[in-house]
């Protein structure tokens, strides 16, 4: 019953973007909250019951030539991001409210073909299928951007779009080359998750797969090297895009991680692992230098959501199931802290037609509101312990202490930087003296409403994240489990040995 | 000749008829509308014939003809194409050439080109081989230059003609070199004595490699790719979208079968040679295709690199192989009646629209037209939901099972820099629309709503194909692995 229950809740949500074509913008935005709500609802009923495998599953053969199936399935993880996702994107037809004016419609359609693209990211557990997803949210994010989008629309949309599909295509030669795998072992291609997990792979042919899989997921995280695209596409797309771009569609990265990366090749990960995590450290201090001189106040937030985003690939890799809870933590604060700070960018690009803060200034007597949900969600990105970050970022810190004391050092040194570069888009932007002598409007009560109502969220998962973490801990505890057996113990005797310690001080074994 | 042979050629015969009434009714009467129905019902009576030749399917007809599964798809393919082409046409020709001046034989040539065609999905001997490339070369060719009035239809049709030749010259010498070698003109016979020779004797490879690059020529292969933009530029848009689709789909489907009967691809010089022309196919196809201005040119390139990652798929050999080869042409075709009928319907209102400014912001004066292109373009970019990504991933599927990963990666690369010229005119149908634009004037615009419900019908149909194909290809792909099946059949009945 409850498997009948959630597939039709899926169906709706995957119709939802075709239907709401020709609604009105507003009614488009409600029903996504309604979806949302119901979503909520379904998942706080069926929480209790899962255990062990998918909490929900639905099962539907699609291409069997090929062993590709509709397979979607749900678990404390995909609960968490699909909420989020939902939220998120409500906080961007928001943020699209005032700033969208032309073609309203079609922008509300490929909001929620997007967003339904990426739910579907979420759900699916055959790989074809998530392939599929993962393509299909590219085209609405690219017309988003590149109709909506500010002056250099059309270049920034070029790099979006080239990086994305050169990582996807190479995933998709991982995937295949699985399947075909899989063909060689048993006789019959799948795309299946599970069937592909229980493959046995030669270590030299799990390194390239899971090279292959790391670019994928790699470049929409995105880390170093593979960023250059994210502070063009994040400046020059329209707010609403934006603040999908780096609230979920950088998530979407993270879970492929997570989802598939680290179980399926734990032997390949655990050498990989110093090089993955390395490139973490890296991601987050180059991009929060680089933060530090931005004048651009949406490149800012920008960079410093790659750096945030250098966290999740360092807990991934850290192979603690601290470390994995601190990711999941950081996904959710993240995408509700950037949700916000972009909202708050694209309000104040709207009221002074410009992103440059030199010439901003002493806007806090002249938009009040505003400038205190700036503050706000600065002290968030800086990770201020009582919001969410902190708990996120602190995860990752000290869980991955014990791997890679030197590295976690060197990332911390990133936390301090969050406080100048925030800090000093707060001094800049509303602080100082007044540049410009106009009167702007304040935030509207919508808006105003919204922002406060993230930062409640904030605050909560900031105080309470246990809401978050005992929802994802039967999928991390799996994780860590499955990595740990899989891979030979008496290679990554200090892995297994620390991950069990956690395990056990965390209120014993599963 | 008994009563199955005559149901297994009943498509060919058929079509051969009709193309005799329709010359017949030209002579009687010219009436355009009249001539283009009677073509357009020629091709969907011949469609109708299919299902009953495929009762006595496989068969073997005379030495020179083999009626089998494959050949009945491809013949499904290149019949479609050619109804939608011919439905694409009339209103084309009717904007651009007086009907004083005689258009009716556009459709008699047509007809012919698609007889060939058929002759070529069946042929399984070098005489039907011949006959049906230099029929489906020769009518293309009057094709080309039909609107004869013009300077660059002339310039095409003198290319296409020259190209024609000399892939006959090539083709004609080839095969008098496999002759000579093995005794035999059916590929089941040469098949036979290729299996029996210790090392294949040089002359007869030599042979054989002509005999390839006369297909590659007709193809439009790199490096025998240079007449392809300059005849899809000058030719009507209608026959540059038959160029593209029916013309190498049988071509291609005579390819599969050479390759499939004779085992060319278990010779490494073959293999290298193939490989070569999938490299460089794709390679120069789409890097050419960057430069591009006229969208015609860049739809002509793109077609290149197109066929260079067929090749990748055919590399990949057996089974597999000419399942993914099959899928990627009748994928392809679809792409490219989309992609081309946009640019017809669009020539249609009045002066050929074929440069990429044209299409400025064309979604948003004409959306669905706009929609439609962009639908093609995502397809041919290989984006999900569209047939291109199921038949990039086929293509992909088969060269990784193979093996072939240098290939398969210079198909992602090439994929990735092919993805920049589409969306090039992808993002240009989304542009601000063009100050001259806005003013249409009312009656033309009247006009051409009224007439256009052939284009919407065709359009349409080509598009639901690319999406359901896109969203559920499992019926083709079963009925694809059925064809493959008796394609590699080696009992044929043979008479």
């Amino acid at each position: 019953m409850l498997k009948k229950s959630s597939s039709g809740v899926l169906a709706s949500l995957r119709g939802s973007p075709y239907r709401s074509v020709r609604l009105a913008p507003s009614l488009a935005a409600a029903i996504d909250f309604m979806l949302a709500l119901l979503l909520g609802g379904q998942h706080s009923a069926v929480q209790p019951s899962g255990q062990g495998a998918w909490l929900v599953e639905s099962h539907t053969s699609w291409i069997p030539r090929w062993g590709i199936s509709l397979h979607l399935g749900l678990d404390g993880l995909s609960v968490v991001l699909i909420l989020l996702t939902a939220f998120v994107g409500i906080v961007a037809t928001i943020a699209s409210w005032t700033d969208i004016q032309s073609r309203v419609g079609l922008f509300h359609s490929q909001v929620l073909l997007a967003l339904g693209g990426v739910i579907g990211v979420f759900l699916a557990i055959d790989l074809f299928l998530f392939f599929f997803f993962w393509e299909l949210m590219l085209i609405p994010m690219y017309l988003l951007i590149v109709i909506w989008g500010h002056a250099q629309r059309r270049h920034a949309s070029f790099k979006f779009f080239l990086f994305t599909q050169a990582g996807s295509l190479v995933l998709l030669v991982a995937i295949v080359a699985l399947a075909l795998l899989h063909q060689q072992t048993t006789g019959r291609p799948s795309f299946d998750y599970a069937d592909l997990m229980g493959l046995t792979l030669t270590s030299e042919i799990a390194r390239w797969l899971m090279l292959a899989f790391l670019i994928g997921f790699l470049v929409k995280l995105p880390a170093p090297p593979f960023h250059t695209w994210l502070p063009d596409t994040y400046a020059e797309a329209p707010t609403g895009a934006t603040i999908i771009l780096a609230g979920i569609l950088a998530k979407t990265g993270a879970y492929g991680l997570l989802r598939f990366t680290l179980p399926m090749f734990p032997e390949a990960l655990s050498e990989v692992a110093p090089i993955a995590m390395g490139l973490g450290v890296a991601g987050i201090l180059y991009a929060a230098v680089l933060a530090c001189a931005q004048t651009d106040i949406k490149r800012l937030v920008a960079y410093s959501s790659i750096s945030h985003m250098g966290f999740i690939l360092l807990g991934a890799f850290a192979g603690t199931e601290l470390a994995l809870q601190g990711v999941m933590m950081q996904m959710v604060a993240h995408g509700l802290s950037t949700g916000g700070l972009f909202l708050l960018a694209g309000a104040l690009e709207e009221r002074y037609q410009t992103r440059d803060m030199g010439q901003m200034g002493g806007l806090w007597s002249v938009t009040p509101r505003l400038a205190t949900m700036a503050l706000f969600f600065a002290c968030a990105s800086l990770g201020l312990p009582g919001l969410a970050n902190f708990i996120g970022e602190f995860l990752v810190l000290f869980g991955s202490y014990a791997t890679q004391p030197v590295m976690i050092i060197l990332a911390s040194l990133g936390m301090v930087m969050a406080a100048i570069y925030s800090l000093g888009m707060m001094q800049r932007t509303f602080f100082g003296r007044q540049q410009d002598s106009r009167t702007a409007p304040d935030l509207s009560n919508v808006a105003f409403g919204t922002l406060l109502f993230i930062a409640g969220l904030q605050i909560w998962l900031g105080l309470y994240p246990k809401a978050v973490l005992t929802t994802t801990k039967p999928v991390m505890e799996q994780l860590i489990q499955h990595a740990v057996v899989s891979a030979n113990p008496t290679h990554v005797p200090s892995e297994s040995l620390l991950s069990s310690h956690i395990v056990t001080s965390q209120g014993g074994p599963p | 000749m008994i009563l199955q042979d005559f149901i297994a050629l009943s498509p060919i015969l058929d079509l051969g008829a009709f193309c005799l009434v329709t010359m017949l009714a030209i002579a009687f009467r010219r009436n355009h509308a009249r001539i283009a129905v009677c073509a357009f019902l020629s091709c969907l009576l011949t469609l109708v014939t299919l299902p009953w030749a495929a009762t006595v399917a496989p068969r073997a007809v005379t030495t020179l003809l083999v009626v089998d599964g494959h050949a009945l798809l491809y013949m499904g393919l290149i019949l479609s194409a050619t109804m939608v082409i011919i439905a694409l046409s009339y209103r084309y020709l009717n904007s651009q050439f007086h009907e004083k001046d005689g258009v009716e034989e556009y459709y008699l040539l047509l007809l012919l080109a698609t007889f060939g065609g058929l002759v070529l999905t069946t042929a399984a001997h070098f005489v039907s081989f011949f006959l049906g490339f230099e029929l489906l070369g020769l009518s293309l060719c009057s094709l080309i230059g039909y609107l004869r009035t013009r300077r660059n239809p002339l310039e095409a049709a003198v290319k296409y003609l020259l190209l024609s030749i000399t892939a006959s010259a090539f083709l004609l010498f080839g095969l008098a070199l496999l002759y000579f070698e093995s005794g035999a003109m059916t590929f089941h016979e040469i098949g036979v004595s290729v299996k029996q020779w210790q090392t294949v004797p040089a002359l007869w490879l030599g042979g054989l490699i002509l005999v390839l690059v006369g297909i590659a020529l007709k193809l439009g292969l790199a490096p025998f790719h240079m007449w392809i933009p300059d005849v899809y530029q000058g030719a009507p848009t209608p026959i540059t979208t038959y160029i593209a689709t029916v013309s190498k789909a049988a071509v291609m489907a005579l390819l599969l079968r050479l390759a499939t009967e004779v085992g060319i691809l278990e010779l490494p010089p073959v293999v290298h040679l193939f490989s070569l022309l999938a490299v460089l196919s794709m390679v120069t196809g789409n890097v050419l295709a960057l430069l591009q201005q006229n969208v015609k040119r860049l739809l002509a390139y793109s077609s290149i690199a197109h066929f260079g990652y067929v090749l990748v798929a055919l590399l990949a050999g057996g089974p597999p192989a000419a399942e993914a080869v099959t899928f990627y042409v009748i994928v392809y075709c679809a792409m490219s009646l989309g992609a081309f009928g946009v640019v017809t319907v669009y020539s249609s209102e009045g002066g050929d629209k074929d440069h990429v400014e044209d299409y400025q912001g064309l979604f948003w004066t004409r959306p669905w037209l706009a929609g439609m292109l962009a639908l093609s373009l995502l397809s041919l970019a290989g984006i999900p939901v569209t047939a291109g990504f199921i038949g990039k991933f086929y293509a992909i599927t088969a060269g990784v099972d193979a093996g072939l990963w240098w290939l398969v990666l210079a198909l992602i690369g090439n994929s990735v820099v092919s993805l920049y010229y589409y969306l090039r005119l992808f993002v240009t149908l989304f542009g601000e629309v063009a100050v001259q634009e806005a003013l249409p004037q009312q009656g033309t615009v009247q006009r051409s709503e009224f007439v256009s419900w052939t284009a919407v019908c065709s359009l349409g149909f080509v598009a639901s194909i690319i999406l359901v194909l896109g969203v559920y290809p499992e019926p083709l792909i079963q009925l694809i692995r059925d064809s493959v099946s008796n394609l590699l059949m080696v009992a044929v009945q043979r008479p």
